[in-house]
């Protein structure tokens, strides 16, 4: 029994990886091109400034996957992640918190900004996009309000810039930060594949009636998977503000943005139903990629932006261009 | 003669000032296929919603195995032992035939699912039911009218219902389509379940089923013994040129 359907599952799987191929192609040929272009970018320093650019945004796109495969949207993630991050300057540096403390409460007050997004959206009913945009400016009043608009240092716990920027095989530079990343790559990857969080998450996203007929309470497991991504953001934020060692309480807007197109790039549908974790993660690599690059080549700020919105568009027309053809 | 499995007694149910459904009765033995027929409008969804916790009734009583039961949501009804096919098939396209067949009731272990096990189990139940899949790793989308009817139908027998609803179950269907889905029907009667189906064709109601129960704007219009009655009387019913007809 197993055999046979391994043999038919394969035409199934090529061709919903073919957009990740696609999108890993051009990974390659977007580096094997700011290489030649600037002499900076490969380089180890510069690739590890990649790497910790993409972290941030790849554990904001982990949790996005999961909402964008459910048929939603997250617009608060980048203004969330820099609200988790005054607070976990709040919880160690106002309040005394030891470090693991201040760490978890802020990862716990991400889950909590998770949480009143997805009641929001299956219990009050407010569509994702109004319900997370107006998350996304309360996010970031809050930081400003609780901060005083002024950054917050981690005078009492310099430890703290350890868990993002410590590096993990000596000699050579590999963050901390990075390190996690990767583990959550992995347990994102399972709780997707592998558990009914994933399944439901699938299921929601392709037929939202059709699951709640099944007897799923789908209100129950869109709330869930709102608070897991809003946990997503909490460690996002905590590591963000360990890299600086500072949490800044300004900006934050446009890392959604990011994060979003990491996920569709990578061959999420924006209509959910599709999607995978590598497909996420090839996605952040591009974006972080293709800022950096544009930044060591000395294109000015502007057209930074310009080109960013562009890969997004082009991704987005492909997944409609994908779904007319299936 | 044996227990009704299911019994509505006195159903009543209105949409604003729309009486939709008023004081239907109607009992559904094991192993028995009860055809449920009427005009467009006539309350035969809304009967089903009604039974499988969609859309409660207003007024009335539900027996199941004779003993009064509440059924509010989706869940409770499959819990007691009710299934319902819809007639827009409740299927999710972009998973397979598996995911589909084991959406809401997914099988774990430790803590993950059990891909194997769900797999194994669903190409039982198929073999079972001499229903034909091309592979149970397809994306339901890929498949046919009348396979993601038999997705649908197999799929409503994993809770190891009691009875089980068919909601227009051959509508849209090419003629071995529903060949196949009318094959699957008479199966679920020889597994002893009681059965009911909401159609529109009178070919598929006679092929299939026992008894024929016609509702017409919201009330019971007649019922009779399949092979007591003519199309002539069914179709009279079902229009209104007769009232009341029947007996069984």
């Amino acid at each position: 029994m197993t055999t046979i359907s391994l043999k038919n599952r394969i035409p199934a799987k090529i061709s919903g990886s073919l957009q990740q191929l696609f999108a890993f192609g051009s990974l390659i040929v977007i580096l094997v091109f700011f290489s030649f272009a600037s002499p900076y970018f490969f380089t180890t320093s510069n690739l590890v400034g990649i790497l910790m650019a993409a972290t941030v945004t790849g554990i904001l796109a982990l949790g996005t996957t999961f909402v964008i495969i459910a048929g939603g949207i997250d617009l608060s993630i980048g203004t969330g992640m820099i609200l988790c991050g005054v607070m976990t300057g709040v919880f160690q540096t106002y309040w005394g918190w030891p470090v693991w403390a201040g760490v978890l409460g802020a990862v716990l007050f991400g889950g909590l900004i998770g949480f009143v997004n997805g009641f929001n959206i299956s219990v009050l009913g407010i569509p994702p996009f109004i319900a997370t945009l107006g998350m996304m400016l309360v996010a970031s009043g809050l930081s400003l309000v609780i901060s005083g608009t002024k950054p917050i240092y981690f005078k009492e716990h310099p430890e703290f810039q350890l868990l993002m920027n410590y590096s993990v095989i000596p000699g050579m530079r590999f963050p901390l930060g990075v390190l996690i990343f990767l583990i959550l790559i992995v347990v994102a990857a399972v709780i997707l594949a592998k558990t009914i969080l994933g399944r439901y998450a699938y299921s929601i996203g392709s037929n939202e009636a059709a699951t709640e007929l099944s007897g799923v309470n789908v209100a129950k497991w869109k709330i869930i998977i709102y608070s897991m991504a809003g946990l997503f953001v909490g460690i996002a934020g905590v590591l963000a503000a360990s890299r600086l060692s500072s949490a800044q309480p300004v900006g934050g807007m446009g890392l959604e943005l990011e994060a979003i197109a990491a996920v569709v790039i990578g061959g999420t549908s924006l209509q959910g139903g599709k999607g995978s974790i590598v497909g996420t993660m090839i996605g952040a690599l591009i974006v972080a990629v293709l800022t950096n690059g544009l930044r060591v080549t000395a294109v000015p700020q502007e057209w930074q932006s310009v080109v960013v919105g562009c890969v997004i568009l082009v991704a987005v027309y492909m997944d409609i261009l994908r779904r007319k053809r299936a | 003669m044996t227990e009704a499995i299911l019994s509505m007694r006195g159903i009543s149910k209105h949409f604003g000032g729309v009486q939709a459904l008023s004081n239907v009765d109607l009992d559904v033995y094991p192993g028995e296929v009860v055809a449920l027929v009427g005009d467009n409008g006539a309350g035969k969804s809304t009967l089903v919603k009604a039974i499988c916790g969609v859309n409660p009734p207003d007024e009335g009583e539900i027996l199941f195995q004779g003993t009064p039961v509440r059924i509010d949501t989706p869940h409770a009804a499959q819990s007691l032992g009710i299934a319902t096919v819809f007639q827009d098939l409740a299927l999710c396209d972009n998973l397979d035939v598996v995911s589909n067949l084991y959406l809401g009731r997914e099988r774990l272990r430790l803590g993950v699912l059990d891909e194997v096990e769900m797999e194994r189990r669903s190409g039982q139940l198929l073999k079972e039911l001499s229903a034909t899949i091309p592979s149970l790793r397809t994306v339901v989308a890929a498949l046919s009218g009348g396979q993601r009817q038999t997705v649908a139908i197999s799929r409503s027998l994993l809770g190891e219902p009691k009875v089980v609803l068919l909601d227009e179950p051959t509508a849209a269907l090419g003629v071995s389509q529903t060949e196949q889905v009318l094959n699957l029907i008479s199966r679920l009667r020889e597994r002893g379940l009681g059965v009911m189906v909401i159609s529109h064709n009178m070919v598929d109601v006679r092929a299939v089923a026992d008894k024929v129960v016609i509702l017409r704007l919201g009330k019971v219009n007649g019922r009779f013994n399949m092979h007591e009655v003519t199309n002539e009387q069914i179709i009279a019913s079902i229009t209104g040129a007769s009232m009341n007809g029947g007996v069984a």
